[in-house]
């Protein structure tokens, strides 16, 4: 936790993503995203996560990430992610949605290929109708976007047009997407729904619903587990974290009280999924810990198969659970820890690949951890 | 931000240092926007822009050095001897003109035969570096050995100067009295006619006494009256007190400018400062400075200090608070700044929270995504009536994009019961318009939040109803339907829909409603169709006359078979 570098930039930062590592690298990652928002003119920019070439006496990295190309972006920076190693594909509030690349030789951003009014609503009254786009996801060469206009897009990255849209998917915003598997997606909405949709099919409605119990909240972030695809992760507006498991009913899991405001990322570890990662709008960063249960439960039965009593707390070995859907608070440990020591305005975003995270605030500073697990 | 928080840290000593340190931050922050500032002026090629950011550079400088003496003087607040050093670091560090002459000298292979070599060796002298002076004269005197002597002597008067300490080692007096005792010593060599070949070293030895013309003939070489007062000082009075600084402040200026020139804004500042007239310090920079960046973080640093008197403006509140609105104000104005405003805003007891609700309101609300982070804004701090107004923005932008469950969910968000019977009686318009429910997954799904408001309790039972019925249970569709008539749940023009929805229940071949109920139900048709004004004009009335016959012979006949049912033995 002392490894944490900070940059000062004069932007507020909504979103930060590490560039996706080839498949048999070794090495840490070295380059991230980020996209800004509420300026006058904001910007997409490449940076190299501190200076490898300083390395100290114990092999740690010092200094703080530098820039190494930016590039224009218009409307504020909604949803970002890597489509691949040179792609990048950003979500705007005009309701466009481009695809930069990243020239590596010369170190400039070029904007490979744009849709223009992906999103955007219906209004006879104002001119320029552009909902904001407020999640992408990409499984290359496939892309999904979601907006504030209820539509679901699918796109691919070399055809101009979209291959299928699905309007008026929800009569409220949609917040978030993610690939459940290749030909499924999950979407959150804002009155606390989950929805799973099926692309194969062709009708516009979604195969399943998923709501909280209580109150409607509106729901802004999801997330798969890595291994186990029943399992998924929600955060709602009052900081509420929910765990899923989609193969069951229709309501969560669990659901833990974590922040005290709007959680607006969570991540599951990609490699290492016992450990997930939130942000809030309260200034928070929590990193939750249930590796502490592998104890109890041998490590092999991670690679799902059946789950027969996940209800019962036995610790009898031929039961495979996943740790966070056995969750109970008074037998199961789990290690949160708050990763901000003195925290001020909203940290927007979060991505962690790994032994490294990098998360970005509205203090207009980006923070780069690269000893997450040290 | 910290200075704010550490309002409740322990008074005394331990407070001074923190409030030095912040102070220290404010300046470091200053010198890395210089920084920052520099080197886009060097690196940009447009020269105007260079023009531009050159100017910036020099007013932020400026401020540092604003800043710097307004910390030694008052924050600080350094008594008698550590003020001198004070002061020279002061002027070591700001006026760095001479720094290139320097370090030319010092670089050359031979630096005491180097044409500017005295001029350093003045330098040195005159900010008080006795030790870098004293190394470059060992040159010289090694080079030129006939004035060894000379230099000898010269070397020991510099070595015994007497300075203030930082520590509590000697009390003013004794350095007062070694003082005394050392400048009697430079008087005598220099009266003994001791460095009279050499007139480079005269004139230095004249400077150790502080002779005025001595250090006058200097000017090139300090460029600004305070160096010129901080010499002064330092030659001719180094036990000086805090208060007697103006006097010599005003004199130095005088002497240095002789006349020539008006001192300019920044003079006038600084001559404010030292003679402690804060508010004139401040009242000044902000007439200079165009920003209030400045002034509103220097005034409440001083006011920390508990320095600033409060001094009761026409608003009614003191003067730090009126020059944080201010800024805070401005930052407001910013496209993104506006949320370090808010900061601010809290910060400010009196009217802090008026501005920031009048402020706050007025932020322009471009995503979904920045309404979410105001509001959360004024939910931390119980703003009500700005939750209210700035969701009920949110959820008419939403209805009139057609986005009835981003408006649903805005209003569930700012309990705004009357909004939430708009959006249903939306729903309900489009209902009776086309024939079915748009947005199922919305109204399917509306949970403890029906409860909101009647009507969007109406709107859910009556899709509770519809899928009742869909599920062919009719006797609890029936029993809903009924209670939603007469629990007075549904608004009166949706009476006749109700009804037309009881008309096939009525006709189907089994007996769904009991007697009780179809009472009921000729109950309300009466109340409808009596309610109903003779004025209505009959084209429209032909459907609903029809529906109305229609309604009451479905009703008549199932009462019919009702009562028969229920009077035979064998029940139902």
């Amino acid at each position: 936790m002392e490894d944490v570098s900070a940059k000062f930039v004069s932007q507020k930062i909504s979103r930060t993503r590490w560039r996706p590592l080839p498949a048999a690298a070794l090495q840490p990652p070295d380059v991230f995203a980020t996209g800004s928002w509420d300026n006058e003119d904001n910007r997409i920019s490449i940076w190299s996560a501190g200076d490898l070439g300083n390395a100290g006496l114990n092999g740690e990295y010092h200094g703080e990430p530098h820039l190494l190309c930016d590039i224009q972006h218009n409307g504020d920076v909604m949803d970002m992610q890597f489509l691949d190693q040179e792609r990048i594909v950003v979500a705007s509030s005009t309701g466009t949605v481009t695809i930069f690349r990243h020239h590596q030789n010369n170190q400039t951003l070029s904007a490979d290929h744009r849709w223009a009014k992906a999103h955007y609503h219906v209004d006879q009254d104002t001119s320029c109708g552009g909902a904001a786009c407020t999640g992408v996801v990409c499984n290359n060469p496939e892309i999904v976007t979601v907006g504030e206009d209820g539509r679901i897009n699918l796109f691919r990255a070399d055809q101009k047009d979209a291959v299928r849209t699905i309007d008026n998917a929800d009569s409220s915003t949609l917040h978030a997407v993610t690939f459940l598997r290749t030909t499924e997606i999950l979407t959150v909405n804002s009155i606390g729904q989950l929805k799973i949709w099926d692309l194969r099919q062709q009708r516009n409605e979604p195969s399943q619903i998923f709501s909280l119990a209580g109150d409607r909240v509106p729901l802004h972030c999801v997330d798969r587990h890595p291994n186990q695809q029943h399992i998924v992760a929600t955060g709602g507006q009052d900081g509420m974290l929910s765990i899923w498991d989609i193969r069951q009913g229709t309501m969560p899991v669990s659901l833990l009280n974590a922040h005290e405001a709007e959680m607006w990322e969570v991540h599951f570890h990609p490699s290492d999924p016992d450990h997930l990662f939130t942000c809030s709008e309260d200034g928070s960063l929590w990193h939750w810990d249930t590796s502490t249960n592998v104890s109890e439960k041998p490590s092999f039965l991670h690679q799902g198969g059946r789950s027969t009593a996940y209800l019962s707390h036995s610790t009898m070995n031929q039961s495979v659970v996943s740790a966070w859907l056995s969750n109970d608070p008074t037998k199961d440990r789990m290690e949160i820890t708050n990763l901000i020591p003195n925290q001020t305005l909203s940290v927007n975003s979060l991505d962690v690949l790994g032994p490294c995270l990098v998360y970005g605030t509205d203090a207009e500073a980006i923070y780069v951890n690269r000893q997450l697990f040290a | 931000m910290g200075l704010q928080r550490s309002e409740e840290e322990l008074a005394g000593k331990s407070r001074k240092a923190q409030l030095v340190q912040v102070s220290k931050n404010y300046r470091s922050v200053i010198r890395a926007c210089m920084e920052d500032m520099h080197q886009a002026a060097v690196s940009s090629r447009d020269p105007a822009l260079q023009g531009q950011y050159s100017t910036q550079v020099s007013i932020l400088s400026a401020m540092e050095l604003i800043w710097n003496l307004c910390e030694i003087l008052f924050v600080e607040a350094a008594t008698a001897g550590p003020l001198l050093l004070r002061l020279l670091d002061w002027v070591r560090l700001h006026v760095c003109d001479v720094d290139s002459m320097v370090r030319e000298v010092l670089s050359s292979e031979s630096p005491s035969k180097h044409k500017l070599f005295w001029n350093v060796v003045d330098v040195f002298v005159l900010q008080g570096r006795m030790d870098e002076a004293r190394h470059l004269l060992s040159k010289e005197a090694s080079a030129n050995p006939a004035s060894m002597n000379m230099y000898k002597i010269l070397d020991d008067l510099m070595k015994k100067m007497p300075v203030p300490s930082l520590g509590n080692t000697q009390t003013l007096t004794e350095l007062e009295l070694k003082w005394q005792h050392w400048h009697e010593e430079c008087q005598r060599y220099l009266q003994d006619g001791t460095f009279a070949s050499n007139p480079h070293m005269e004139s230095i030895c004249k400077i150790l006494l502080g002779d005025e013309d001595a250090i006058l003939e200097k000017k090139e070489l300090m460029t600004t009256w305070y160096h010129f007062l901080v010499t002064r000082l330092l030659y001719s009075h180094p036990t000086v007190k805090p208060m007697e600084l103006r006097f010599y402040a005003q004199s130095s200026m005088d002497l240095f400018l002789g006349g020539e020139s008006s001192p300019e804004p920044l003079d006038l500042i600084l001559m404010a400062a030292f003679e402690f007239e804060m508010h004139q310090v401040i009242k000044e920079c902000s007439i200079v400075l165009s920003n209030w960046w400045f002034v509103a973080h220097l005034t409440d640093l001083l006011d920390h200090c508990k320095l600033l008197q409060s001094h009761n403006l026409y608003f009614g509140s003191n003067m730090r608070e009126f020059l944080l609105l201010e800024y805070a104000s401005g930052l407001f104005s910013h496209h993104s700044l506006w949320q370090l405003g808010v900061d601010y805003f809290d910060h400010c007891p009196q009217f802090g929270r008026v501005y920031l609700e009048l402020h706050i309101e007025r932020v322009p609300l471009s995503t979904e995504q920045k309404a979410l982070k105001v509001l959360r804004i004024c939910e931390q701090r119980q703003m009500h009536e700005q939750v209210r107004s700035i969701c009920k923005i949110m959820a008419m932008k939403a209805l009139r994009n057609n986005r009835l469950g981003s408006a649903l969910s805005w209003s569930i968000r700012a309990k705004d019961a009357a909004f939430a019977t708009l959006i249903s009686d939306r729903f309900l318009k489009d209902y009776c318009e086309k024939g079915c429910f748009s947005d199922l997954d919305l109204i399917d799904n509306l949970g403890p939040s029906m409860l909101l408001s009647d009507r969007l309790t109406f709107l859910g039972k009556y899709r509770e109803f519809h899928r009742l019925y869909g599920e062919k249970r009719f006797a609890e569709a029936a029993r809903l339907l009924l209670t939603l008539m007469t629990a007075h749940i549904a608004p009166c023009s949706f009476w006749m829909t109700l009804l037309t929805d009881a008309l096939p229940l009525l006709e189907q071949k089994e007996v769904i409603f009991s007697a009780e109920q179809t009472y009921e139900l000729m109950r309300c048709l009466e109340d409808l169709t009596a309610g109903n004004p003779d004025k209505q004009k009959f084209q429209d009335d032909d459907v609903e006359t029809t529906k109305v016959e229609m309604l009451r012979l479905a009703l008549a006949r199932n009462l019919a078979r009702v009562i028969v049912k229920e009077g035979t033995v064998e029940g139902s």
